[in-house]
């Protein structure tokens, strides 16, 4: 029988130790987060960034060799950015019904979101990258990696506050709709697509149909939108 | 289902040639959105047929972020020096910013629909 440490280091060369490392720990995950009923706080995604992170650590494996295996998920975010279509596809009549509402809400969250998150940050000393990096933090994952990337933030950053966002938007809607007597299903919706993308979708979809329908309106618009305001609201603060 | 990831890879190739070409600031992918929204609209046949492949990928969105998410690990310096700062743009700007987007929602309904929103 061959030593451990051989057949280690002969897999560790191949991809496939770290793709199935991807899927395992986001199934582990998964499983954890229907454990916990869903709470918005036990995100699968940020469960196995830490399992991943931990089993990185542990084995001594630099980020690129994981990323040689990583890179074939990692590639799908732009295919899966194009099927954003088929949510705005399917929600067409209701857009075409509230159009302008629907036009309102988007360009006033987005704009609100982006400008309070770089004049926060520009304030408590965040450096160009930085604010580069947290310019996209709204929108959906692949859409805010390359807005990032082409800002010259660090999209791995970017893809952390972005999680982070969205937890924190799934967390807060709906107590704050409530202080704010908000009671269309169609605002509450909206605002949680547009200011907390998919995980703001999600949670939107948990309590209402329809405020779940224009959160997908929200999360697909807010992701052509934010392309044009984040680099126009970087530059008000560089 | 062929036909459709190639459909759906072709718009973003198009797309990502478009911005390149261009100069555009939107990132490829986001183009390629909207033309493949475009060409749904235009021809609900092929409409039809990209859904169930669309919706495959979608339906893992999340498990897409984690090798980008991973990458924290090369950051944990910069969270540390600059969390709090973080932690408070992040939270204080997406209160604001749900609290706005659904206010405005709210103003522009009432005046379009008349105070009575349908359904």
């Amino acid at each position: 029988m061959r030593d451990f440490a051989d057949i280690w280091s002969y897999l560790a060369q191949t991809p496939l130790i770290w793709l199935t490392a991807t899927l395992v720990a986001y199934l582990i995950g998964d499983y954890l987060a229907q454990r916990a009923g869903r709470a918005p706080l036990a995100n699968p995604v940020l469960i196995a960034v830490v399992l991943l992170a931990l089993v990185l650590w542990a084995s001594d494996t630099s980020y690129a060799q994981y990323f040689e295996g990583a890179q074939f998920v990692h590639f799908l975010l732009g295919p899966a950015t194009v099927a954003l279509a088929i949510p705005l596809w399917h929600q067409r009549a209701a857009l075409r019904r509230a159009l302008l509402p629907v036009l309102a809400g988007l360009v006033a969250g987005s704009v609100t979101a982006v400008l309070v998150a770089l004049a926060l940050g520009h304030w408590l000393g965040l450096g160009p990258a930085l604010l580069a990096t947290l310019a996209p933090k709204g929108t959906t994952a692949p859409v805010a990696l390359g807005i990032s990337e082409s800002l010259g933030g660090s999209p791995t950053l970017t893809a952390v506050l972005v999680i982070l966002t969205g937890i924190i938007g799934a967390v807060v809607v709906t107590p704050l709709m409530n202080a704010l007597r908000i009671r269309d299903w169609r605002a509450r919706g909206l605002a949680a697509g547009v200011a907390a993308h998919g995980l703001g979708t999600a949670r939107a979809f948990q309590v209402n149909p329809q405020a779940g329908a224009f959160a997908g309106i929200g999360m697909a618009l807010n992701a052509m939108l934010t392309a044009f305001v984040a680099p126009w609201a970087l530059r008000l603060f560089l | 289902m062929i036909h459709a990831l190639t459909l759906i890879l072709l718009c973003q190739l198009a797309g990502e040639t478009m911005t390149r070409l261009f100069g555009w600031p939107v990132p490829g992918p986001v183009l390629g959105m909207a033309m493949l929204f475009v060409l749904m609209l235009a021809r609900p046949r092929l409409a039809g047929q990209v859904v169930p492949a669309g919706e495959g990928i979608l339906r893992h969105l999340s498990l897409l972020f984690v090798p980008a998410g991973v990458g924290i690990v090369g950051h944990l310096g910069a969270l540390g020096t600059y969390g709090a700062g973080l932690a408070v743009a992040l939270v204080l700007s997406t209160v604001l910013g749900l609290a706005v987007g659904a206010l405005a929602f709210v103003a522009v309904a009432r005046l379009v629909e008349g105070g009575k929103p349908d359904a």
